[in-house]
């Protein structure tokens, strides 16, 4: 099997996709984008329930989709797995019968075909529920069988929609770890599309940032968690994102200030990432080790968890998490002013 | 009790007077079946010749319908439902017209297309001798012109509202066109076919100006039970009211059936 290679164009209206993927056999990649950059449309595409205008889809070594050539293979016959972010479990039939829908559209008989179902059921823990309607069994236990369900009809690729996104928080968790245990042990490609970058970085091995039907950045997902490309990307990452001019260990930000990089090395066009929690905020002009020094005035303070977020308006302007003691301390509300103070080795600094 | 929620509860009496009225208007001609029906001759009227020959060819006509309107219908209906095609509206109006017919005009259209001198008729009367008119098959026409739109109407709008993601997801399961209407679109719209079948059922059973217009009045071959309780009371009207209580038996037999149907989809949807 060499995977999954496809260039995706599809044009509605004045929306256009365009995406090239690339997912090796085992690898699971993660299209991660806000709503409405044309996630849900690739994985129709990829799966055969929407034809492609422009491009290729090749699935192991079956071109399934090309234009060009006037080749378009049906769903029924691609082999994709597919798991909705609505489940879409049949009503009529019980969790084994759902299971094992696939083993019988692949010619097996009713009987062979749960057996073979079954597997799957006790795999997933689903054994207790074999006998239920969809409607009988909870959103987690729901998700299980959409994945089982999706496997048992032995796939060349799986693609996961949403996955966890029909879920309550609570549970989210506990099958975001589940499913990532899944995910490792199958053997095919798998793509899921989600817009919460703790699915990107708990199941996938890459991610591909979609926005706006493009790709603005692709990568592992330390780098993309490290050094975001975009600001929608260092926003669900929860980064400062900081565009400047580098030379000579010196960026002169684009809107205004400048910093001290961690090193000379880099020259020309260049992005800063920093995590809120690494600015530190002082009431006097602070005497310290920290390089980067500036002043601006709090807009905004807001408790996220356990901490609070102070956005600050600047030369560069912020957004610093500190605690609530801090907020007391300084007596930080809208319109105090601060002063801001960074260590040069805590910004990452990449061409941009 | 207090007065507010007694005076919420008890209807005042311009609202009350005129809806007993409606009410004892509805139920007292069925009461009136049920008091003057000749109940010790019963079972006498009901095995009498005419009698049973009406009830077996009522119920063979009217299942016969039944299965063309599925046989013929049901793909009209999806057609309807999910196809683009044009005239596809026109089409959709066209099938509720036999609703809105008066039956004896639905008659007289059927003896000009399937009459021996009909449009269609002389064609089959001179290559396949086959006459539709006086004949049991011409019983089963008239039934299913009248009877089909119900079946179609019931069937389409259960495929509108169907959930066509499931499909999709079936069809990524690897299931072909027709094991996905097979195995999850059949079943899905099941019930709302078997309320289309039963409703169907009960209107070619009760069916009178078409059959009678297009099919005659012969005992035994054109007879069914509406046309025999008409002629019996000219003659017997004991035997009317006793044939009359069979179709009251399937009616409310029907309505029971469907009931029970929506029962069903609430618990389902």
């Amino acid at each position: 099997m060499t995977g999954v290679v496809a260039r995706v164009v599809l044009n509605r209206g004045d929306f256009t996709l365009d995406i090239e993927v690339a997912v090796a056999p085992g690898e699971v990649v993660a299209v991660l984008g806000p709503n409405g950059a044309g996630k849900s449309s690739l994985l129709r595409a990829l799966c055969g329930l929407a034809a492609i205008d422009q491009g290729q889809i090749v699935i192991g070594d079956v071109v399934v989709d090309d234009p060009a050539r006037d080749v378009f293979v049906d769903p029924a016959h691609r082999r994709i797995g597919f798991v909705f972010q609505d489940y879409r479990l049949f009503p009529h039939l019980s969790v084994l019968d759902n299971v094992a829908f696939g083993p019988r559209s692949a010619g097996a008989s009713g009987g062979k075909a749960r057996d073979q179902a079954r597997v799957w059921i006790d795999r997933f823990g689903l054994t207790d529920l074999a006998g239920r309607r969809p409607g009988e069994i909870s959103g987690g236990q729901a998700q299980r069988v959409a994945l089982a369900r999706a496997l048992a009809a032995q796939p060349h690729a799986l693609l996961l929609d949403e996955p966890l996104a029909a879920l309550d928080i609570a549970t989210r968790q506990d099958v975001r770890a589940e499913l990532r245990s899944h995910l490792r042990s199958f053997q095919g490609p798998t793509i899921l599309v989600t817009h919460d970058p703790l699915d990107a970085l708990v199941l996938a091995d890459r991610v591909v940032v979609l926005e706006s039907g493009r790709v603005t950045q692709a990568g592992t997902t330390a780098q993309i968690a490290q050094r975001p490309a975009t600001s929608y990307v260092a926003q669900v990452m929860g980064l400062n994102l900081l565009r400047g001019q580098a030379s000579a260990g010196l960026i002169a930000l684009d809107d205004g200030g400048e910093l001290h990089a961690p090193d000379h090395l880099l020259a020309g066009p260049a992005l800063v990432a920093v995590r809120p929690t690494a600015i530190s905020l002082h009431a006097h002009k602070p005497e310290g080790s920290a390089r980067n020094v500036w002043a601006g005035h709090v807009t905004g303070v807001q408790p996220i968890g356990d901490r609070v977020r102070v956005t600050v308006s600047g030369a560069p302007s912020v957004v610093v998490d500190v605690t609530a003691g801090a907020v007391v301390e300084l007596g930080l509300v809208a319109g105090s002013e601060v002063w801001l103070s960074t260590k040069a080795t805590e910004l990452e600094v990449y061409p941009g | 009790m207090n007065k507010r929620g007694r005076s919420r509860s008890t209807p005042p009496w311009p609202v009350a007077i005129p809806a007993i009225i409606a009410l004892a208007f509805l139920v007292l001609p069925v009461l009136g079946l049920l008091i003057r029906a000749p109940w010790g001759r019963l079972i006498e009227l009901l095995t009498s010749r005419t009698s049973l020959d009406a009830l077996r060819l009522s119920l063979v006509t009217a299942l016969s319908a039944t299965v063309i309107s599925i046989a013929i219908g049901l793909p009209l209906a999806w057609l309807l439902a999910r196809a683009e095609f044009p005239g596809r509206r026109f089409a959709r109006a066209l099938v509720t017209v036999p609703l809105v017919l008066p039956p004896v005009v639905g008659g007289i259209a059927l003896l000009l297309a399937f009459g021996r001198r009909g449009m269609v008729g002389q064609y089959l009367d001179s290559c396949c001798g086959i006459t539709l008119p006086f004949s049991t098959p011409g019983v089963v026409v008239a039934e299913t012109f009248v009877a089909m739109p119900f079946l179609i109407i019931t069937v389409e709008g259960a495929l509108r509202g169907l959930d066509t993601r499931l499909e999709d997801a079936a069809a990524t399961l690897g299931a072909s066109k027709s094991a996905v209407f097979r195995r999850v679109t059949l079943p899905l719209i099941g019930p709302s076919l078997i309320a289309g079948g039963v409703l169907t059922f009960a209107r070619a059973l009760g069916e009178f100006g078409a059959t009678i217009t297009f099919a005659g009045n012969l005992p035994g071959v054109t007879q069914t039970l509406p046309l025999a309780v008409y002629m019996g009371l000219e003659g017997d009207p004991d035997q009317a009211i006793a044939l009359s209580l069979v179709l009251l038996l399937v009616s409310i037999a029907v309505l029971v059936g469907l009931r029970d149907r929506w029962l069903r989809t609430g618990v389902a949807s």
